[in-house]
């Protein structure tokens, strides 16, 4: 098999070679063309990015200039702590946190506890019953959105963020148990027959067994779960009313509609918003990568 | 010894497969729960909604189809669905290649590729609203950032969220900015495809398209497919965009079908409407799946299990 490669490629003339390379190597004139290529749509994508934090600290006169400057000059800090108390985000960020881990609880613990069930007890109708709720991925939360409303209307939980943060300890959404379920589904059954043989009950196994082996998967739908939470702006929206009870999301878009026209200050919240979740991202690269992965991965 | 033998003998009473039966139905009882209380109760109520006409003050009132006639004669009804089958049709395509084409440039042993699926993936997560509140700032017609890159270029300056031909073009080339997004999973999935095909194929003398169609392509095709239906789910629900950005103007040309829903909703407070193009919403959903089901489900290449 190597003659056969290495006749082809003495064959190639040196310009070819230079761009097909050899079966090892992706030639030289390719990489540079790739890596090129790569570093515009680099600048593409952090352009915004850069815009949006250039912007932010930029004195208002000179927000409103054509071409606009990059490095601003004056420098100004304050804008920072101007915008975040014009309206407190200090508290939205609070109630935006208590939701979230509230939320992620609520998932994490349910769902890992439904997919154990899906994936390492055998009943009838088990996977009849998870083809019909993983069929709820595909409906609309358009059409959950007006009923469930009503609902707690009903309950009398408008305006509260009990409405955020109690349905998903009902499984933690189809998607997670799915995720999970496709995990536990690799850990060998030997681990859970020999717990069995010993005595253990089934919330033993899955306390002591399948539990801490999960942690990898558990945080990645842990931290896909605090992110949507944060980033979540449809829900609180309909439900919340009141100031004091206001997400991040709710107050952002509250200071949009107040300071349409304070780019620097409008810039300046919408960068503390973001830098969470880029901590977050940072923090935690391999589980989102990883994650991501197997979450688009499982067609 | 005995006690336990014992104690085993009483719990036989029930079998292993009662117990297990059970067992399993407790376990799986929260998302069972979740789903009949949060998912099928509220789309039963939906369609009971839907042929109420009800303010939320006075009792609902029962108009058997009327909605649905309604909708039919509803001019922004019709707007919301060619503007958001506009923005679906073009923005999910175009994201697949290009996310794909990324990622086929990201495979190549290039130095320091961490870094660039990093800053490609980074705008992907940002959060709707500052996402919303940072493009409008960028569309910014006399000192934003994208008619600063044109002018630039020395080409003229666009109205871009004021304009109702550039407004979806706008919001299109926004969602363009997430690619990263896709483009991690295509890449993993790419990875994922053993070398010895390449050279297989190689051997037999296929050039680099040949190869990529008839390696590449199958290879990825479940990836593509899920992604593929995901995007057009996700698409066809916009509403945040809409909403901050634009409130379904200029002349309602991004007017988002699920804006439409929340402004009946909330804003005219007509549920029972509301309710009704909620389900056609999920009719669509529905449909347009089986559609992509139908016709590319079967070219979808699966690995045998081995």
């Amino acid at each position: 098999m190597s003659t056969i490669t290495q006749n082809d490629v003495a064959r190639k003339s040196s310009m070819q070679r230079l761009w097909t390379g050899t079966s090892r190597r992706p030639g030289l004139l390719r990489r540079a063309i790739t890596w090129i290529v790569l570093c515009a749509g680099a600048v593409l994508m952090t352009l915004p990015f850069v815009w949006m934090v250039s912007t932010s600290f930029k004195v208002e006169s000179q927000v409103w200039v054509f071409p606009p400057e990059w490095i601003p000059n004056p420098f100004r800090w304050q804008n920072y702590t101007e915008a975040l108390t014009l309206l407190p985000f200090g508290l939205y960020a609070w109630n935006t946190f208590i939701i979230t881990v509230l939320t992620t609880m609520g998932v994490v613990f349910t769902s890992s506890l439904c997919a154990y069930g899906f994936a390492r007890i055998q009943f009838p109708g088990r996977d009849l019953v998870f083809m019909i709720v993983l069929s709820s991925i595909m409906i609309p939360y358009a059409v959950l959105m007006i009923p469930q409303y009503i609902m707690f209307r009903y309950l009398g939980w408008i305006d509260t963020f009990l409405p955020l943060w109690f349905p998903v300890w009902f499984g933690g959404g189809a998607f997670n148990v799915f995720l999970l379920r496709q995990f536990f589904r690799t850990i060998p059954a030997e681990l859970s027959d020999a717990a069995r043989i010993d005595g253990s009950s089934e919330f033993g196994i899955y306390w002591r067994v399948i539990l801490p082996l999960a942690g990898p998967a558990l945080a990645t739908v842990a931290i896909f779960t605090v992110l949507n939470t944060w980033n979540d702006f449809l829900a609180p929206l309909i439900y919340i009313s009141s100031q004091d009870k206001f997400t991040l999301a709710l107050g952002l878009a509250q200071f949009r509609g107040l300071f349409s026209t304070q780019w620097q200050y409008l810039m300046a919240a919408s960068t503390v918003v973001v830098i969470p979740t880029m901590l977050v991202f940072l923090f935690a690269q391999r589980f989102f990568i990883e994650g991501v992965v197997l979450t688009g991965m499982k067609g | 010894m005995i006690a336990q033998r014992q104690r085993a003998a009483h719990s036989s009473r029930l079998s292993m497969r009662t117990r297990s039966t059970i067992t399993g139905y407790l376990f799986i009882m929260p998302i069972v729960l979740g789903f009949l209380i949060w998912v099928a109760g509220p789309m039963l109520i939906a369609i009971g909604l839907s042929f109420t006409s009800w303010d939320m003050l006075r009792k609902p009132e029962f108009v058997g189809f009327q909605n649905y006639a309604q909708m039919f004669k509803d001019e922004l009804f019709w707007k919301s669905l060619q503007a958001t089958f506009y923005f679906t049709l073009v923005s999910v395509p175009l994201s697949l290649i290009i996310s794909f084409a990324v990622a086929m440039l990201m495979n190549v042993q290039v130095r320091g590729i961490a870094f660039f699926r990093m800053l490609y993936y980074i705008p992907s997560i940002v959060p709707s609203v500052a996402n919303a509140v940072l493009w409008v700032w960028v569309f910014n017609s006399e000192f934003g950032l994208l008619n600063a890159g044109l002018s630039w270029l020395g080409l003229p300056k666009v109205l871009w969220l004021q304009d109702p031909r550039w407004a979806m073009p706008a919001l299109i080339l926004m969602s363009l900015w997430a690619v990263g997004g896709s483009m991690v999973i295509y890449l993993a999935g790419l990875q994922g495809i053993p070398q010895h095909l390449y050279e297989a194929a190689e051997i037999d003398g296929a050039g680099y398209w040949s190869r990529f169609f008839n390696v590449t392509i199958p290879m990825m095709s479940p990836v593509i497919f899920f992604n593929l239906v995901m995007g057009l789910i996700g698409a066809l629900q916009t509403f945040t965009q809409g909403y901050l950005m634009t409130k379904g103007g200029p002349q309602n040309s991004t007017l988002f079908y699920g804006l439409h829903i929340y402004q009946s909703a909330f804003r005219d407070f007509k549920m029972g409407y509301a309710a009704a193009l909620s389900w056609v919403l999920f009719t669509i959903v529905l449909l347009l799946s089986l559609f992509v089901f139908r016709s590319l489900g079967s070219k979808v290449y699966y690995e045998e299990p081995r």
